[in-house]
């Protein structure tokens, strides 16, 4: 048992090595940096899904328009006030963070469950890439309904592009991350551009047809069959919680800790507002577009981007899905490599774009985004909980924070109860009263610190699940 | 040389938006508009890599 906790620690040790101090004072970085990042991350391959996916849902134009406000707004709110100030305070990743409050074990299962979710989001940008690479050879598009692999073709272009994007990933991982970095620009125009064109076809040829127009052709409030109907709260929802892992599950401590001041989590407005407001609606009309001239068109990615820009739509799509998957990839690698301590990293991203390509072969996995983005964040969210209260709210209640740390533990028996606790109760309210799951986030929050806080105290004041904090002076001089 | 990249590739990003204003104002046809927007795409990525990355470069010296 020793031994195989002392390779634990050795394998985590020796992943996050040179990141286990706080970043330096040298190594700071600028606001423009941030919203560059920002920009670039969250224009993205999945953002020609997501749009359409409100249009199919019968969203009305006045509650998409007012509630990607509200959701984007709340979104930044949880980068700049929750998340980035206790990354400048910290300057520690969000592995090492969690190490101090949840112990190794649990670092290690955070990075697993942490790794299979990206091979899922990788394999919906795969998925997104295939449905431009498809065009030229009439690949038929899998439905909306689909979930299964539609054709030989599809499995064919699905297994082609995931192995190109696996073997990039491995051979030139810097290399391709500066491509997307020149990429970003360029694709958030082609978004716009694409939206505009296509408006003729709807019938506005100038800016007073488009409010009529928005609330009659395309965000009708109608839903296509087959799909549940999505109201202003979804949207609100779903815009403030889909990147819900990264503010208010804190992994983005990651980049904030380079961060000079705080208040650099407001950079987060330029992806939410460019990527999750101005692309999302231009890729909703592109989709009503396609659905206007022919009810049965296909609205995946690469069809409807072929209609917006020809050629430029396509290629965009192959772009902004690889761009995208990419990174993604390198980290799911870096995250299963926890778990493979002798294997090199070539191999292990090999495995997790095998992975990637498997999981991007089933169309569920792009027409059900909304739920694998949703249940990703409610995953992750009682980390960020745990993290928030052990920083903020320990110290004032008279509980010790980092406390897996303080007692050498190996494994936070209340981190544990709080973690499988909360999710059991938010599958409990899924399963009961049929909720979507990203309205569950909200409640799990303020479940999971219930839970944490009674657990730990139990903990730290009575001992309930090891030594007590006040035996802590006596363990320490021992 | 690198202002006449970077004058070249800001043409390449008007290329591939402000053509479809003009579509959008029925100036212009669709097929011209996808057509420019190709020649926006290859203009900007042949020359903006370059001056990206030398100012990246720059920065960091």
């Amino acid at each position: 048992m020793s031994k195989e906790k002392g390779g634990l620690i050795k394998r985590l040790d020796g992943l996050y090595e040179f990141d286990r101090e706080p970043v330096s004072k040298n190594k700071l970085q600028g606001a423009s940096n941030f919203i560059a990042m920002f920009s670039g991350e969250h224009i993205a391959g999945t953002e020609f899904v997501l749009g359409p996916l409100f249009v199919v849902h019968g969203v009305t134009a006045p509650d998409l328009f007012i509630g990607l406000i509200i959701g984007n707004i709340l979104a930044v709110l949880s980068w700049a006030l929750y998340c980035a100030p206790i990354a400048v305070r910290t300057r520690l990743t969000v592995y090492w963070q969690i190490r101090k409050i949840c112990g190794p074990y649990l670092t290690f299962i955070y990075g697993i469950l942490y790794a299979l979710i990206l091979c899922l989001l990788a394999g919906a940008m795969v998925t997104v890439s295939a449905t431009a690479v498809g065009l030229p050879f009439n690949m038929p598009m899998p439905k909306l309904t689909d979930t299964m692999p539609t054709s030989v073709t599809w499995v064919v272009v699905v297994f082609v592009v995931g192995t190109v994007v696996s073997l990039l990933a491995i051979l030139g991982f810097e290399k391709l991350a500066k491509f997307a970095k020149v990429s970003a620009p360029w694709m958030f125009l082609v978004f716009v551009a694409s939206a505009f064109a296509v408006l003729p076809k709807l019938g506005v040829t100038s800016l007073s047809d488009f409010w009529s127009v928005a609330n009659e052709k395309i965000w009708t409030g109608n839903v296509v069959a087959g799909q549940s109907k999505f109201t202003i709260w979804h949207v609100i929802f779903f815009s403030w919680l889909c990147n819900l892992h990264q503010h208010i599950g804190m992994s983005d401590m990651t980049l904030f800790r380079y961060a000079k001041k705080w208040t650099y989590g407001f950079a987060s407005a330029f992806g939410m507002f460019l990527g999750h407001y101005v692309a999302w609606v231009s890729s909703g009309i592109l989709c009503a577009a396609a659905l206007a001239i022919n009810p049965n068109n296909s609205i995946a990615p690469g069809p409807i981007a072929l209609l917006g820009a020809g050629v430029v739509g396509a290629v965009t799509v192959v772009v902004a899905g690889w761009t995208t998957a990419n990174p993604t990839l390198y980290r799911a690698g870096l995250a299963f490599q926890v778990a493979t301590p002798d294997w090199k990293r070539w191999k292990v991203t090999l495995v997790a774009g095998t992975a990637t390509t498997i999981i991007a072969m089933f169309p569920a996995v792009v027409n059900r985004l909304t739920e694998v983005v949703a249940l990703y964040g409610l995953i992750f969210m009682p980390v960020g909980a745990f993290i928030f209260i052990d920083f903020w709210v320990f110290p004032k209640i008279g509980l010790k924070s980092n406390y897996a740390e303080l007692m050498n533990k190996m494994f936070s028996i209340p981190s544990a109860l709080a973690w499988g606790g909360s999710l059991a109760v938010c599958l409990y309210l899924y399963f009961k009263y049929s909720l979507e799951i990203y309205f569950l986030a909200l409640p799990g929050w303020f479940i999971t610190v219930i839970f944490y806080i009674t657990f730990s105290a139990l903990e730290q004041k009575y001992g309930l699940f090891g030594v007590k904090s006040t035996n802590l002076n006596k363990t320490v001089e021992a | 040389m690198r202002t006449l990249l970077m004058v070249l590739s800001y043409i390449g990003l008007a290329l591939t938006i402000l053509p479809s204003f003009f579509v959008f104002k029925q100036v212009i046809s669709w097929d011209l508009h996808a057509q420019l927007m190709l020649a926006g795409m290859f203009l900007w990525f042949l020359t903006a890599p370059f001056w990206m990355q030398k100012k990246k470069d720059d920065t960091a010296s």
